[in-house]
């Protein structure tokens, strides 16, 4: 049969192949090429008795080797906590404005409290914590509840007006559409307004004072600098939770909104908590 | 005058013979290079100490930077990613300089190979020197040529198995030491050697070592010329570096042509010899195995070892030295159209020889004249230009560096009191192995005032940050600007720091953000 097929310049049999002509020489292969080709098959038999491989009917071989992608995982993961193990010791340890005072403390808390951020709290005070109508922003200087690490710390492990924590932060302020007139809601709503700004109908503010000592200073204070023991706003600042203006005021005055924030403490832990607490005091309001 | 009874013939034939037309596949034949003397040997054997020596002395040489930074004066700290050399020490940021260095690499090869040809290839490359030293080797216990050829025809015996197995067992020390020597630009030399000594060392030392170990083993005992032939790139790069000016080992046809085994039977015979008496020595002492008698050829790297070999036949014949010699293709030419009268006939070295035998004076020779041409000033300036652009950017670069990132999430937060705050992320990089205290201002910004998380001091326009030796230090900084100040949107400020102690200084020019009136 070859010797049908041999080249006539070369003398080297061909592959018998012909295309237009031109035939393909039949050439040993490289020595090397071979012995690599050979090498790499036997090198394909030992991975998969070595390493976990062939398909069975219920699950596949698992290796001589005894090797697993998922202990991998549980090894690098276990790496990874025991060289997070020495902050997280001491977090446990301290209080969080020990915490604050300790720079590479501090540090790891603020990123692992970012990290810990993203995904329990963005849902509501936003990705940069900066909040919305109803929802606190964090950033400002500015707090219902005290701005000193523990406070916030206490803030996050009750929440505030979380039905299912009995320690949770409680204060509720009465609906005073049923208890005074609109007149008086009026009045009243102008007097806090001119304490951070000018308001409309000047008139207004003189009887609104009047309506403001007889129902509010209770909870508000005589200043309306507001009163941290009760979460009660300081109304003579910048900032408003339910939004500034007559208007906005008039309709937290007749029916108040209360915004509720859930217990952490049982869902994320002490220390989560203690690493969300010194992170949001460390956004540039913390006390 | 043409005593041939003092050459000695030699037995030798080029690997790549174009007579014997080898088939693609052949396996590869061995080569025994004779021991060469001569000055290019002198020469190579000085390069082959200097590199060496630089290679296996560098990472231990010391250089003081105080007690903040190593000691070592060529170190790479992968791990905190510095790189040490000498009075240098290079940031990451600072790549651009070993980038300036590999382009000036290249370029400086382009330069070196359109003046001198492949001097790369033939003396400083490390495939040639290892090659080179695991020659040294081989001689040393199997003797030269003959007597390697003997050894290798001769059957196995116990004296063959012990040469061979102390000949591997050096090349392996050799090979050893040579992955050896590499880690320790990685690390403090002589504690990483204690470490590998007792074996403490970091698993990725060993690997190093082994992996270095086979490539050096491997490629210059065992595969030696085949790297270049077949595994290098750079030889057919080199193709197209060289032009006519450039030198090349050259074997001069013009005046070695016809060649003769017995030129006064030759002579005699009334025909025209050559100076070339077929001695076979340059075959004989090529690493690579090939005859430069066939031209200039891809297998060549131009070590100039059988320019050595000729010039000692030549000395004995009492003929002129340079039968092989570097030459242009410009001058081989036009020596060539000497010799073969403008190409009508054979080469006939009467015609470049006067009646006494001397050259006839239109010879055409190399001056230094031709490395000078436009082509080289290009490469020339080039490189001259990106050293000088290194040079005055190593001078002039700052140790003291700022960086400045603005929260973009929240821009800006309005305080009680009516305020809007920015907050920045400020890095402050000591790019020296010193401690320093910088002190950061604030520029501009009417009123506005900063405050640092975890610096325990009331707002102020200046702080004194006291920063690590070859650190970065990170602050968080909260610039705040009173309501009634404001004037626009967006206005734009400078962080300024300067070292209290010094008189390095860097500013940044930050914005910043408020509400727009009325919103």
């Amino acid at each position: 049969m070859s010797s049908e097929h041999i080249d006539e310049i070369s003398g080297i049999t061909t592959t018998g192949h012909e295309w237009d002509g031109i035939k393909e020489l039949n050439n040993p292969l490289p020595r090397w090429w071979v012995i690599t080709f050979y090498v790499t098959i036997a090198w394909a038999l030992a991975y998969t008795i070595a390493y976990p491989a062939w398909p069975m009917l219920s699950s596949a071989t698992k290796g001589v080797l005894g090797y697993s992608s998922r202990d991998d995982v549980k090894n690098e993961l276990a790496a990874a906590e025991a060289a997070k193990g020495k902050y997280v010791a001491a977090i446990e340890q301290k209080t969080v404005s020990e915490i604050a005072a300790d720079d590479a403390l501090r540090e790891f808390a603020v990123a692992a409290g970012g990290a810990a951020f993203k995904v329990n709290c963005v849902q509501c005070h936003g990705s940069g914590a900066q909040g919305s109508k109803g929802f606190p922003n964090l950033n400002d200087d500015d707090w219902l509840w005290g701005g000193k690490a523990e406070q916030i710390q206490q803030t996050i492990m009750q929440g505030v007006r979380f039905a299912s924590d009995p320690d949770t932060r409680q204060s509720e302020m009465p609906a005073f559409g049923k208890i005074i007139t609109l007149e008086q809601i009026k009045q009243v709503s102008a007097f806090v307004a001119s304490l951070s700004g000018p308001v409309q109908d000047a008139s207004l503010v003189e009887p609104g004072a009047k309506v403001f000592a007889e129902n509010c200073v209770a909870c508000h204070g005589e200043k309306a600098k507001g009163n941290r023991e009760f979460g009660a706003p300081d109304l003579t600042d910048a900032i408003w939770l339910y939004g500034s203006g007559e208007t906005a005021i008039a309709a937290q005055v007749r029916t108040p909104r209360h915004g509720v924030m859930p217990a952490w403490a049982g869902r994320l832990g002490d220390t989560k908590v203690k690493e969300l607490a010194v992170y949001v005091h460390s956004l540039g309001g913390g006390e | 005058m043409l005593d041939q009874t003092q050459v000695e013939r030699l037995e030798a034939e080029a690997v790549n013979s174009a007579k014997t037309r080898q088939p693609l596949y052949a396996a590869r034949k061995k080569i025994f290079p004779k021991r060469a003397s001569g000055r290019f040997r002198q020469f190579k054997w000085l390069v082959m100490a200097i590199t060496l020596g630089i290679y296996y002395l560098t990472p231990w040489l010391r250089w003081n930077r105080g007690a903040f930074a190593p000691d070592q004066a060529v170190l790479i700290d992968l791990a905190n990613r510095r790189f040490y050399f000498f009075f240098i020490e290079i940031w990451p940021q600072e790549f651009y300089y070993v980038a300036g260095l590999l382009m000036m690499a290249g370029v400086g090869l382009f330069l070196v190979t359109s003046t001198v040809g492949r001097a790369w290839c033939g003396y400083t490359c490390p495939q040639t020197v290892w090659v080179d030293l695991f020659l040294v080797v081989e001689r040393a216990i199997e003797g030269d040529r003959n007597a390697r050829m003997k050894l290798d025809a001769a059957p196995g015996t116990a004296r063959k198995l012990f040469l061979r197995v102390s000949k591997h067992a050096i090349w392996l020390i050799i090979a050893v030491a040579t992955g050896g020597a590499w880690i320790f630009y990685f690390a403090d030399a002589p504690k990483l050697l204690g470490e590998v000594i007792t074996g403490t060392a970091a698993p990725v030392a060993y690997v190093t070592i082994a992996v270095l170990t086979s490539t050096t083993y491997v490629l210059g005992g065992l595969m030696r010329e085949q790297v270049c032939t077949y595994m290098c790139p750079w030889p057919r790069i080199q193709a197209a570096m060289l032009d006519e000016n450039s030198l090349t080992v050259t074997y001069n046809d013009w005046r070695g042509e016809p060649r003769s085994r017995h030129a006064k039977k030759t002579l005699a015979a009334g025909q025209s010899v050559g100076d070339c008496v077929d001695c076979n020595a340059c075959v004989a002492v090529c690493p690579m195995g090939i005859d430069i008698r066939d031209g200039q050829q891809l297998e060549c790297i131009t070590c100039a070892l059988c320019i050595d070999a000729c010039d000692g036949i030549m000395d004995k014949l009492g003929r002129e030295r340079g039968l092989i010699s570097y030459a242009t293709l410009a001058d081989y030419n036009a020596n060539m159209a000497l010799a073969t009268a403008g190409g009508t006939s054979p080469v006939n070295p009467v015609l470049v020889r006067t009646a006494t035998g001397s050259f006839v004076d239109g010879l055409a020779h190399f001056h230094l004249g031709k490395i000078f041409r436009l082509r080289t000033y290009i490469y020339l300036g080039a490189w001259t230009a990106i050293g000088l652009v290194l040079v005055y950017s190593l001078l002039t670069r700052e140790r003291l560096e700022l960086n400045v990132l603005h929260d973009r999430n929240p821009q800006f937060v309005t305080l009680s009191d009516g305020a809007i705050r920015n907050g920045y992320t400020v890095k402050l990089l000591n790019m020296i192995p010193q401690p320093r205290t910088i002190e950061v201002t604030l520029l501009g910004l009417d009123g506005g005032e900063m405050s640092i998380v975890g610096i325990d001091q009331p707002p102020s326009r200046t702080f004194s940050i006291p920063v690590e030796p070859d650190r970065l230090k990170m602050l968080k900084v909260f610039v705040r600007q009173p309501a009634d100040q404001i004037k626009e949107p967006v206005q734009s400020f400078e962080f300024r720091i300067e070292d209290e102690a010094g008189s390095e200084a860097a500013e940044y020019t930050a914005s910043f953000n408020a509400p727009e009136i009325g919103k």
